[in-house]
């Protein structure tokens, strides 16, 4: 395998890694509030939450280089904070994959959390517990299963992004080259057979991440 | 000591607006059809619904008022659920060291050990939630919330859940509760044998309001508001096994007044029982009765007339000792033996339900 592949593959799981831990830090606030709250707002941020789930993931990158390239409000932003412009860089690269995997995380920890409903809660407080006590001592555990989905649907689904993270990042070797574009490289070079070595550990790898999930759910179902 | 709880909240098509002084001992039983705001209350009283005006001052210490609401994990109260609500992640013996385990050494007033042998839970310890049945579950839910050493008491129908037979399992573990704890209970139910074996104190609730709100014998017996529980009026007097016949399997019990004969319900001498009786099984004869199969025949003394479901019927009340009795007669016999207050006559009881 070449270098340029090795370094792909390393930098794609340094960013799977990375924004599943941003994703599980901000989706777990945002998916307790959405499933508990009874806000108006909570219809518009959902909404929000699974605009990337339907959205192109071009039209995600593009509108993202926009807003944070030189001229955008975002990459104005971030040039005044002296964290310079983040398209085409790893930060940029997180920036994009956090919100573009943000319903694979949000969705399954909502679920998680509504499933609980508040008798557990209540009952906690009846015990003693003040709501951020229950929330760690009832709550997270109870949504464990949750959880393990989240992180693991985040992960996958960052591992496999393309049109977004060519927006953003734009293919630069050993920088921002991930995986997927990878492959696309060795396509275009009519080099197939280095294709099949990504492609097919790919196929391999979200085959083994799905049979993880759902071998889980087999084994509890009594 | 005394409990006294006013709130006032609205919700679209219910309101509830009640004004309570409850002692601060003894279980009060918040009785009434589903619907008419009875778990709202008890709500309310934990924190859990926030009323729009809401005073609960317990025992002298005021847990909520215009001024000042203090949160459901602050108030020193234990709530059982319809549900056991258990914690699904964690074993037995976890579920009851939740709460416990929150407290302060100094607060702890009820051992560990103690909770559960009260409950008879001991075998469960290690087990998980999911493999217990309903009725240890409530069990546990119940050891788990005593351990919190709570000063009030809250049960909205811990019964619900569970079918008849272990109802009958579980209610004698509520009776030794009620026997063997000081703290005074608030219980939801709209099932009368639970008022008449566990009440003391009864509020009878309709539609978001108290109509009535008493000691449970004189509330069951009054006459502007006769409260069935269940079928028929009647009333349920305290009393002790003073006497067993073995040979007919009869138990003489003695309650404030005068004693009866019972069906022998295996209750040692000097158990403490109750007895329900109700007004379609109490007659009203002139004279003591003589060559009749009734065996409880006792002097009374009628205190008032009242209007029945039928106008055929009248319901008197009358009062045996201290304790008061009702008996529905026609209107014909009550002119015939020209009852009146203040009248002695004697009753004839016909039958007496022996309860726990």
């Amino acid at each position: 395998m070449q270098d340029s592949d090795l370094a792909a593959i390393a930098l794609t799981a340094r960013l799977a890694a990375v924004t599943t831990v941003v994703l599980l830090l901000l989706g777990t606030p945002l998916a307790w509030w959405l499933a508990r709250s009874s806000s108006r707002l909570k219809g518009v941020v959902g909404a929000l939450v699974t605009l990337p789930l339907v959205l192109p993931p071009a039209v995600l990158g593009f509108y993202l280089l926009v807003l944070l390239g030189p001229e955008g409000p975002g990459g104005r932003l971030t040039q005044a904070l002296g964290l310079g412009l983040l398209p085409f860089t790893f930060g940029g690269l997180v920036l994009a994959s956090v919100i573009y995997s943000l319903p694979f995380v949000v969705q399954p920890l909502q679920q998680a959390f509504a499933a609980i409903g508040s008798e557990a809660l209540e009952a906690a407080a009846t015990l003693r517990a003040s709501p951020t006590d229950a929330f760690f001592s009832v709550a997270l555990p109870l949504a464990a299963p949750g959880f393990l989905t989240a992180a693991v649907l985040g992960f996958a689904h960052t591992v496999g992004e393309f049109g977004v993270v060519l927006m953003m990042g734009g293919n630069i070797p050993g920088k921002t080259q991930v995986l997927s574009m990878a492959i696309y490289n060795h396509v275009e070079a009519l080099d197939y057979a280095s294709a099949h070595r990504l492609a097919g550990g790919m196929l391999a790898f979200s085959f083994a991440v799905l049979l993880l999930l759902y071998g889980r759910g087999w084994r509890r179902t009594p | 000591m005394s409990l006294q709880a006013r709130f006032e909240l609205d919700y679209p098509g219910f309101s509830l607006d009640v004004d309570l002084e409850l002692p601060g001992q003894g279980v009060t039983a918040l009785f009434g059809p589903s619907g008419c705001g009875k778990t709202t209350l008890l709500r309310c009283m934990a924190g859990l619904s926030r009323a729009s005006a809401g005073r609960l001052v317990v025992n002298g210490e005021t847990w909520q008022d215009a001024n000042a609401f203090r949160p459901v994990h602050l108030r020193p109260l234990g709530y059982v659920f319809q549900e056991a609500n258990l914690f699904a992640h964690l074993s037995i013996r976890r579920n009851l060291e939740y709460g416990l385990s929150r407290l302060a050494q100094a607060a702890r007033r009820v051992q560990f050990e103690r909770a559960v042998e009260l409950l008879g839970i001991a075998h469960l310890l290690e087990r998980r939630p999911a493999g217990l049945s309903g009725g240890e579950r409530q069990r546990v839910a119940i050891a788990r919330t005593l351990l919190t050493s709570p000063r009030l008491l809250l049960m909205d129908e811990p019964l619900a859940a569970l079918d008849a037979a272990r109802k009958g399992e579980f209610l004698p573990y509520l009776e030794r509760l009620h026997a063997e704890l000081d703290i005074p209970v608030v219980y939801v139910t709209h099932a009368p044998d639970e008022v008449a074996r566990l009440a003391d104190h009864i509020v009878v609730m309709k539609a978001g309001r108290a109509l009535a709100s008493g000691p449970l014998t004189e509330t069951l017996a009054r006459l502007d508001l006769p409260i069935r529980l269940g079928e028929d009026a009647g009333v349920v007097l305290g009393a002790v096994v003073a006497e067993r016949d073995t040979h007919w399997h009869l138990a003489r019990v003695a309650f404030d007044g005068g004693s009866l004969w019972v069906r022998d319900g295996g209750q040692p001498i000097g158990a403490p029982v109750r007895v329900r009786i109700l007004a379609r099984d109490v007659g009203i004869a002139l004279a003591p009765v003589q060559g009749i199969s009734i065996q409880n025949c006792l002097p009374a003394s009628v205190d008032a007339l009242g209007e029945d479901g039928h106008a055929a019927l009248c319901l008197a009340r009358l009062h045996v000792g201290r304790s008061p009795l009702l008996a529905r007669v026609t209107r014909r016999a009550a002119h015939a033996l020209a009852l009146a207050p203040g009248q002695p006559v004697w009753v004839l009881i016909k039958a007496v339900a022996l309860i726990g």
